[in-house]
């Protein structure tokens, strides 16, 4: 009996290892997990409720599909973007023309759904044949079509309008068709157009708009009816358009037997086969100042973002249209070389045009599309857009949501083979600058470029020209002078780049070892816009990103195409739209604008980040303060695991105790304001650099932790040594302590005080006295009466106290001695916030958030 | 702390609804301020008044509490005598024989002198140090169920080694009782004796609800390893103080039990002849024995740490106020100030 239960000293110390391990199992926070769910629960409950995300057009509000990501989307650092019914609202919309030197439509004008008419002698008659499309018509065009067929310029917009119904490979479709002489008195009906572009849609529908409408199209011919009276028109060849001519042409016959060609296309391809001599001096001058005008109209509707055609015609006469119609035909029929001999063929009667106008059509966006772009690109995030659309459309879209600016260098990749968008990679690095992460390669592949042919590298540059965009400045020609060379490097450093990429290209890169040189350039623009890329191409562009960095992707689309992206993101963003839900139901969250992901990830993003960030910080803290504490007893207890705490505290200690304040700061404690969140985007960096939880603000936090643990455990114990203080008694203080430390700890860092929040708090250290009553008031436990004895000893209150102030002065001498010194942004926001310095437009009505 | 202002001005209702249709609007989510999370919020942030106010203010409640804990600790008079090596005889060379030895007398005679006017109560503790009572198979060597209930006798399983003896149940049972401290103490003074006060040394709670007013003492001590006191058997449980005490088992090594209370003032300079039993046991562990009288104060015993812990720590909060008001005069933060904001900072941006 002498030695009963000695197994001997190494097994001694085994079994005290083991009672060690099943005590300090809190250390690890398995109950973290669930008080995480049960925060993000909240966060999304909030999220869903946000009347301002809620889309009233669509009838659709915000959806929350996942429940445990919602604080990376306050790390986002890549937005992946569909462009067609994402970015904008699948709808063309004909905005400002410019005829025979004049402009018409307003910049200022508001877009709306009402027709306008003016009264005429033929109003009857006019109103019959009028489409009810919704295009806003210009009242003084429409008072210059109302006049006799008398003057150039009346002649002019008739033949402007004219090619606009004529011009194109639209199908007009009738809602009730009707051949009968007797309904044609009546009105008609509504008349619908499909064809292979909105842009054309647009074209046909403006002319439609203004009086000029195609109401029939056949292979031989087409009918226009012009302002009530149906012309027919024979087409005797068509030439469709092609990027390499950047224009489309028609020829038609007249019904007095006038031969003419009708065309549009591109301002760069036009402007260099107008008529430029004329016998009459005064004439000439006349149309050299239409012509400068016009290419003024042109500049203004670009940088408005519209996207522009240049209108022109000619009659041809009788040989030129023999020689056409020869080549024309030979070439239909050919069977080698089919484009080119047509190419030859429509180059006999494009050439010598008499200017008519221009014309500027708006890709509708979404409301809010522009400046929430602008916003996120403030915010440090990078915006992509991924669209099936071709390089043009791209291009015109990423200018008129300020994504691509005046001042950005393009470069264009669109090889047609491997070796080519190698090449074109290697050079635009080179170019820029950019580095790889192999460096030797690197100088190596500039070597290469500086000892390369000249004239090679001239092709190519000319090449990358003529993908340009007129609006855009595109570098010259690479200087073989090694010092030119490399003043060129340092001067493009400073500028902001955009890359544009088109599908074919992505073939070749995205199966190559190219997507290194891809992602080096790719990461060094501030744009990236790929253009014509199949959808699982936009997947593996977002993969390229995401397998090449740790920084959070985010893509948002609309419709079946995007799915394979959404899914392949670490957050995807269906939007509710036109192409219906499959990008809804493949996504993490679901709303029904662009413009919400500005307040997804300014606002709830941040939030959500500084939320849980917190929590989980606070979270280790409470269990290794516990932890801690009773770590420190053990080694005054002969090393022999004994609690001092009752069971049934340290259970309730992270169930009862310390867990709904954690959770209730984690749904609702706001450090700033939406309204300050959304005026500073660039508040969001903190999110993208870690500043809310990383690897050295843990090590803080336990360095607060153990001495906090410190001050719990020798407070008490220097006051009850020597004493007659029991072991449950003893337990009670630190009970109590720990629980209403851990709970002010977390009340100093509450930066939004509600009614709740003092409930959960105040209200945690008050169940903490009743679990305590309770447990001491079961006589069957050894604890039994202890919290009596000991509620009535002044010396325990000023144990509690001191143990309060000691444990969290620390802590808060160093908050506010880096606030004072170091403050963040998101310190210094919040007392301009609090302290009213902010512009006094930033009031809370939901119009200012909207604007 | 300031307060901000009330987060709640917001403006209520839907703004743009009139676009859908009405059946549409049943999609929206409805408005409230909770939803919306706006709700009227208290919204801190350090300021350098506030800040400074918050060390002045706990200096100012803390250098007082210090003070007077101290001089509350300062108050209390105390004897400490140390006696389990003084009191084993001179010629001794094994202590653990002669603990052991019953038939070896264990009386001893102390000599104490009291230093300062002791006032009624005086508290008579025993003290042990190097006695871990809060070791885990000690503190679980008990049976609180048997100590309450006559019927509950036979329940020892939690009381091993001492459950059982001579294959019948010890009531009570447990190491905790079986170690029970047994040396008593006797006080004369001026020739006179002064009367120990053995009542309501415990918890009325322990003598009224966990001891047991029918548990009678039976088979206790009859193993063959004496561990403590013997009890008598014809009192309750509920009325053996000294094992009521014993066994609220202390939280640390070092403790104090409290065995009786003097009610009679002592002067400065008395003489107290202390007659005492030295029986137990602490040779084996090398602990040690002493001797306690003391009075008592409203912070209790005597303990300095409270009041010098209190004085510092206030201490430290008026230099701390003091120093963070000179630093807020020397370089000042205007707070709020846009130019601090780290775009702002570097023109270049980040």
């Amino acid at each position: 009996r002498k030695d009963f239960k000695f197994y001997g000293i190494a097994l001694e110390i085994f079994f005290s290892f083991l009672s060690s391990v099943i005590i300090f199992q809190i250390m690890i926070p398995i109950s973290l997990y669930i008080t995480m769910e049960l925060v993000r629960v909240g966060q999304s409950y909030f999220m869903i409720g946000d009347t301002r995300m809620y889309d009233s057009s669509s009838g659709s509000r915000f959806q929350c599909r996942s429940l445990n990501i919602n604080e990376d989307l306050g790390q986002i650092r890549y937005i992946f973007s569909d462009k067609t019914g994402t970015l904008t609202q699948n709808k063309m919309e004909f905005h400002q023309a410019s005829i025979y030197g004049k402009n018409y439509g307003s910049p200022l004008q508001v877009t709306g759904d009402s027709s306008y008419e003016i009264s005429t002698t033929e109003s009857s008659r006019q109103q019959g044949s009028k489409s009810k499309s919704g295009v806003n018509v210009d009242a003084e065009l429409i008072a210059l079509l109302s006049q006799p067929l008398v003057g150039e310029e009346r002649l002019s917009a008739h033949d402007f309008f004219l090619t606009l119904a004529a011009c194109n490979t639209v199908i007009p479709v009738s809602t009730e068709n009707s051949l009968d002489l007797v309904n044609e008195i009546n009105e008609i009906g509504r008349i619908d157009y499909q064809g292979e572009s909105p842009d054309e849609q647009a074209l046909v529908t403006a002319a439609s708009a203004y009086g000029y409408t195609l109401v029939e199209r056949t292979t031989g011919h087409i009918v226009v009816d012009v302002q009530g009276e149906k012309i027919r028109l024979d087409v005797l060849g068509l030439h469709e358009f092609d990027s390499v001519r950047k224009r489309m042409s028609v020829v038609v016959r007249f019904p007095d037997n006038i031969v003419k060609v009708l065309v549009k296309g591109a301002d760069t391809s036009m402007l260099s086969i107008l008529r430029r001599e004329d016998d009459d001096e005064l004439h000439n001058s006349l149309h050299a100042k239409i012509r400068e005008t016009t290419e003024n109209h042109l500049s203004g509707y670009s940088s408005e973002g519209l996207r522009t055609l240049v209108i022109g015609s000619k009659n041809l006469t009788d040989a030129e249209f023999g020689e056409w119609q020869e080549r024309y035909e030979e070439a239909s029929t050919s069977m080698t070389e089919r484009s080119a001999k047509l190419r030859q063929a429509a180059a006999l009667v494009e050439c010598n045009l008499t200017l008519l106008g221009a014309t500027g059509i708006e890709d509708k966006l979404q409301d809010g599309v522009p400046e929430a772009i602008e916003s996120l690109r403030q915010a440090g995030i990078k915006v992509w857009v991924l669209t099936g659309d071709k390089q043009e459309t791209a291009i015109s879209i990423g200018l008129s949501c300020r994504l691509l600016t005046q001042n950005m260098h393009l470069i264009v990749i669109n090889g047609s083979s491997e070796f080519e968008c190698r090449r074109l990679l290697a050079d635009a690095k080179a170019k820029f600058g950019i580095k790889s992460s192999d460096s030797g390669r690197d100088c190596q592949d500039i070597e290469h470029t500086h000892n390369g042919d000249v004239s090679k590298l001239r092709t190519s540059n000319g090449h990358m020209s003529e993908s340009g965009i007129h609006n855009f400045e595109l570098t010259g020609v690479i200087a073989s002078d090694k010092s030119e060379y490399s003043e060129k490097v340092a001067n493009f450093a400073d500028t902001d780049l955009a890359l544009v990429i088109d599908g074919s290209s992505l073939v070749y890169i995205l199966e190559k070892d190219l997507e290194s040189e891809l992602f080096d350039l790719a990461t060094s623009c501030k744009v990236v816009i790929c253009c014509r890329v199949a959808p699982l191409q936009k997947a593996g562009i977002v993969d390229l990103i995401k397998s090449r960095t740790s920084d959070m992707t985010l893509a948002i689309g609309d419709g079946a195409n995007d799915v394979s992206m959404i899914q392949m993101a670490d957050v995807g963003v269906g939007i509710c739209g036109q192409e219906g839900r499959q990008a809804v139901m493949a996504s993490d969250f679901a709303m029904g604008q662009f413009r919400f992901l500005k307040r997804l990830l300014l606002v709830h993003g941040h939030w959500n980040y500084q939320r849980i960030a917190y929590m989980i910080l606070y979270n280790f803290y409470r269990n290794a303060v516990f932890v801690l504490m009773l770590f420190w007893y053990i080694l005054h207890t002969a090393y022999s695991a004994t609690l001092a705490l009752t069971d049934w505290s340290s259970v309730f200690y992270s169930l009862i105790y310390t867990s709904i304040p954690t959770v209730v700061v984690g749904i609702l404690d706001k450090d700033l304001s939406h309204n300050t969140l959304l005026h500073y985007p660039r508040l969001y960096e903190t999110g993208l650099q870690n500043e809310g939880y990383n690897l050295t603000l843990f090590w803080i936090t336990m360095l607060d932790t153990l001495w906090q643990s410190l001050v719990l455990f020798y407070v008490p114990f220097f006051t009850y040594n020597i004493s007659t203080m029991d072991i449950w008694s003893m337990g009670s203080l630190w009970t109590i302590a720990v629980v209403i430390l851990v709970n002010i700890h977390l009340a100093m860092d509450i930066q939004r005080w509600v009614l709740i929040t003092h409930l959960a708090v105040w209200g945690s250290i008050a169940a903490t006295f009743l679990c305590m009553v309770l447990i001491d008031s079961i006589p069957i436990f050894p604890n039994y009466g202890t919290i009596y004895n000991m509620a009535a000893s002044r010396t325990y209150w000023l144990s509690v106290c001191l143990i309060i102030v000691l444990g969290l002065l620390p802590r808060f001498l160093c908050k506010v001695i880096y606030q004072t010194f170091w403050p963040s942004d998101i310190q210094i926001a919040r007392e301009a916030e609090l302290l009213k310095k902010l512009p006094r437009q930033l009031g809370s009505r939901p119009a200012s958030d909207i604007s | 702390m300031s307060s901000g202002q009330e987060a709640g001005s917001s403006s209520g209702g839907s703004g743009d609804g009139g676009a859908a249709a009405p059946r549409r609007n049943t999609r929206k989510p409805k408005y409230s301020k909770f939803t919306q999370q706006e709700l009227p919020a208290c919204k801190p942030i350090l300021t350098p008044k506030w800040v400074i106010s918050v060390f002045v203010l706990v200096g100012v409640i803390f250098v007082p509490i210090g003070l007077v804990s101290l001089k509350a600790s300062r108050k209390v008079v105390e004897i400490v005598d140390r006696y389990d090596d003084a009191c084993v005889p001179a010629n001794t060379t094994d202590k653990l024989a002669y603990i052991q030895n019953p038939t070896i007398s264990k009386n001893c005679r102390r000599t104490l002198k009291v230093p300062k006017d002791m006032d009624a109560p005086i508290f008579v503790y025993y003290q042990l140090d190097n006695f871990y009572q809060n070791h885990r198979r000690y503190v679980k060597s008990r049976s609180d169920a048997q100590l309450r209930d006559p019927k509950k006798a036979n329940d020892t399983s939690t009381c091993d080694p001492e459950g059982t003896a001579n294959g019948m149940a010890i009531v009570p049972c447990g190491l905790i009782a079986w170690s029970i401290f047994n040396d008593t103490y006797g006080f004369v003074r001026n020739s006179k004796n002064l009367p120990v006060d053995k009542k309501n040394i415990s918890w009325k709670s322990d003598r009224e609800h966990k001891f047991g007013r029918d548990v009678f003492p039976k088979n206790f001590q009859n193993g063959s390893l004496i561990g403590g006191k013997t009890l008598d058997p014809n009192k309750s449980l509920s009325k053996q103080e000294d094992l009521i005490v014993w066994m609220r088992t202390a939280a640390l090594p070092t403790f104090r039990k409290l065995y009786g209370r003097i009610h009679t003032d002592l002067k400065k300079g008395d003489t107290i002849t202390v007659t005492l039993e030295n029986n137990y046991n602490t040779y084996s562990f090398s602990g040690k024995k002493k001797l306690v009288l003391s009075t008592s104060t409203w912070l209790g015993g005597k303990n300095d740490f409270l009041g010098l812990a209190y004085l510092s720590v206030g201490g430290l909060c008026f230099f701390l106020a003091f120093a963070f008001t000179l630093l807020y005069l020397i370089k000042p933060r205007k707070m709020g100030d846009n130019n601090y904001l780290s775009w702002n900072r570097n023109p270049a941006g980040r």
